[in-house]
């Protein structure tokens, strides 16, 4: 189990006009290994490398998309990104400090700069306190205001994220689920952070309340300046949202680019058939969709060489042996793909909707 | 319009009601569709429209005793099955009629294995010779694409993975070659690849047993994608139905403009704010009289208080809105 080399440059997808501009988080080789216990005595036998050497950067502001299928690691990566993991190993700088070097009394003044929003907010939501106790917690935390000024900061953020005040002396199982992912939001904003994490946000939701939490994130993104790493399996949805993104497949980054590019020029054989494996709402769209043979492998047996090649309509010998490294393909700037070849698109779906 | 011979199931006027500790609440109110020969039927709506009670009254599933069919029919086969006796039911449920669920892990008993399970729907409506059963098992087991068949009837659900254990599951909805398949939410679980899978097979096996399947999805895109025609569900009732390509070329109910409006478009213009329905749906107790979706409705009137009937637009395109002839051309 060789370990992956690291790539030469740190950031190899900046986002067009980042030049000059300092990241706000920068990953560098993370790896996040879990122990696979088995056995009489849970000995450690394998490990499971839900993130196998990651680099991404976010700017001030932007968005970046994270996508994969399950156990891709992008939910692993968010949650090292907060420091919700001890990352096994690669560091991540968050407006210069190395987070992964620092220890629980030092991450939490920098943790209200770095906030999570999750999937399902009836799990994120402490079921026996009122939704206001919720969200003057964070102030409590961090000792800021007394408890009259704290009341009020609730009572506002209420209204940003578009709930009413009499919201805050009710409790969480009396709130339809996308008013919980408002108030799950709502706390993530209180102590205006500069990054959130956002782990599939939205798609616990129906598709008519899907649109309203994406609206809000949209709103608050533009209105505190916030940068989002916006993790879901819904490409749409991320397109949607994000500037740019990264296709993550067994826990590396196989693509990253500008979302438009991702969508309209896709280089890796693996997003050109998430791509068109996507259910279009459009029954003129009769297209013809790529099925990748077999499941996503398991991370703790990761495939040799190139980590796709099991499920690759175009693999080589070469793909079995040796692992690809992220390049910038010909014809492209601000793009890396993880493919050691420049394959011909057969079936891009057509321009426009 | 529809030949009527081609009609292998008809719900008339279901009404579906549940006795909670609230009253009796009705979740499927006075809903017809039918479904023919040959055919994919899809029920979309988002949570709380009924689309999978009207799944589960089908199957006469409901869990008892608090559900129960107050009204109307379901014909299939010549029989209304919503009086027919429970013992001719079992017939009916799993040989006539196949149903596929949304998590294979739920739908498939954990402690037996895959050739027992599936042999045993054989034993129930085919033979009684337990060899033959297993031989037809891994038959069906092949049919559905799963490698080594031989190999994995010994093993259990939770050897398999998910796009798998789904492939078991619809392996047994079709083993007895039904002439309707209830597919609820069938890839709803899955990652976006085996999604693919999974219907690329039940087109496969469509094209080539000729059963009509019912659809049941939140995700217009599969419905796009899978249907032929298309009910569109609103808290217990129908709002719009039609061939595909009419609800989505041409809808003309706010609600399904609503829906299809609201979603994100990966052609779609980055970062621009999405269309929104206001509000969210009614729960089945505080339900507004006359047309239910008026509370979200930006072309409300005062005559929405009165439920507006299906009416024609066009040949098979039915809509329930007072104001359809009135909405502005997308």
């Amino acid at each position: 189990m060789s370990a992956i080399p690291a790539m030469p440059v740190p950031d190899p997808s900046p986002p067009a006009g980042a030049a000059g501009m300092t990241p706000l988080l920068e990953v560098r080789d993370l790896r996040m290994h879990f122990p696979v216990r088995e056995g009489l005595f849970l000995r450690s036998r394998a490990s499971c490398k839900a993130v196998d050497g990651v680099n991404l950067s976010v700017y001030p502001g932007e968005t970046v998309g994270l996508v994969g299928e399950s156990g891709c690691g992008k939910s692993t990566l968010g949650k090292s990104i907060v420091r919700l993991h001890q990352p096994t190993a690669g560091q991540i700088f968050f407006e210069g400090i190395d987070l992964a070097t620092l220890n629980a009394a030092q991450m939490k003044p920098r943790r209200r700069h770095l906030q999570m929003v999750f999937q399902d907010p009836v799990e994120s939501l402490n079921a026996r306190h009122t939704v206001g106790d919720t969200l003057e917690e964070p102030f409590a935390i961090h000792g800021i205001g007394d408890r009259s000024w704290r009341r009020q900061r609730a009572l506002e953020l209420l209204g940003k994220v578009g709930l009413p005040a009499d919201a805050a002396g009710r409790f969480p199982f009396q709130f339809s689920g996308g008013q919980r992912q408002r108030i799950g939001i709502a706390r993530a904003i209180a102590l205006e952070p500069k990054l959130i994490v956002c782990d599939e946000p939205v798609s616990a939701l129906d598709v008519s309340i899907q649109s309203q939490v994406l609206n809000l994130l949209l709103e608050l993104q533009r209105e505190m300046g916030l940068s989002y790493v916006f993790i879901a399996h819904n490409l749409a949805v991320v397109k949607h949202v994000s500037d740019r993104i990264a296709i993550m497949y067994l826990g590396r980054i196989v693509e990253f680019a500008a979302a438009d590019a991702i969508y309209r020029d896709p280089r890796h054989p693996y997003t050109r058939a998430l791509i068109s494996a996507i259910p279009r709402p459009d029954p003129a769209f009769r297209k013809q969709r790529i099925v990748l043979p077999g499941d996503v492998p398991s991370p703790i047996h990761p495939p040799s060489g190139c980590p796709f090649h099991p499920r690759c309509p175009h693999a080589t010998e070469r793909c079995r042996i040796e692992v690809p490294l992220l390049r910038v393909p010909p014809g492209t700037s601000n793009h890396t793909v993880a493919c050691h070849y420049d394959l011909p698109w057969e079936n891009p779906p057509p321009a426009g909707g | 319009m529809t030949a009527p011979d081609d009609t292998v199931l008809e719900v008339s006027d279901l009404i579906t009601t549940f006795d909670t500790d609230a009253g009796t609440l009705t979740a499927v109110d006075g809903v017809s569709f039918s479904v023919r020969r040959g055919r994919t039927l899809g029920v979309v709506g988002e949570s709380g429209c009924g689309k999978s009670v009207t799944a589960l009254s089908i199957m006469r599933l409901l869990p008892q005793p608090m559900g129960r069919i107050a009204g109307g029919a379901i014909h299939f086969g010549g029989r209304n099955l919503v009086t027919l006796p429970p013992s001719e039911m079992l017939e009916v449920r799993g040989g006539q009629i196949g149903m596929i669920f949304q998590e294979p892990m739920t739908a498939l008993n954990p402690v037996h294995t895959i050739g027992r399970q599936l042999s045993e729907v054989f034993l129930l409506h085919r033979t009684k010779d337990s060899g033959e059963a297993l031989q037809l098992a891994i038959d069906m087991l092949r049919k559905v694409g799963i490698p080594s068949p031989e190999v994995r009837i010994g093993e259990y659900p939770h050897q398999l993975s998910g796009g798998m254990r789904q492939r078991v599951v619809i392996a047994m909805a079709l083993a007895c070659k039904p002439a309707v398949v209830i597919a609820d939410e069938p890839t709803t679980a899955l990652d976006v690849t085996i999604q693919a899978q999974i219907l690329e097979l039940m087109q496969a096996l469509q094209d080539e047993m000729g059963m009509a399947i019912v659809l049941i999805t939140h995700d217009l895109g599969v419905i796009a994608e899978m249907c032929d025609d298309v009910v569109v569900m609103y808290a217990g009732r129908i709002a719009e139905t039609g061939p595909v390509e009419r609800i989505f070329a041409s809808p003309s109910h706010p609600y399904t403009r609503g829906l299809l409006d609201s979603i994100p478009r990966i052609e779609g213009q980055r970062k621009s704010r999405l269309s929104i329905i206001e509000g969210m749906v009614p729960t089945l107790s505080e339900l507004p009289r006359g047309c239910r979706f008026q509370n979200r409705c930006p072309y409300r009137i005062d005559r929405c208080a009165e439920q507006p009937p299906l009416e024609t637009v066009e040949a098979g395109h039915r809509t329930a809105c007072h104001r359809w002839r009135e909405l502005p051309p997308r």
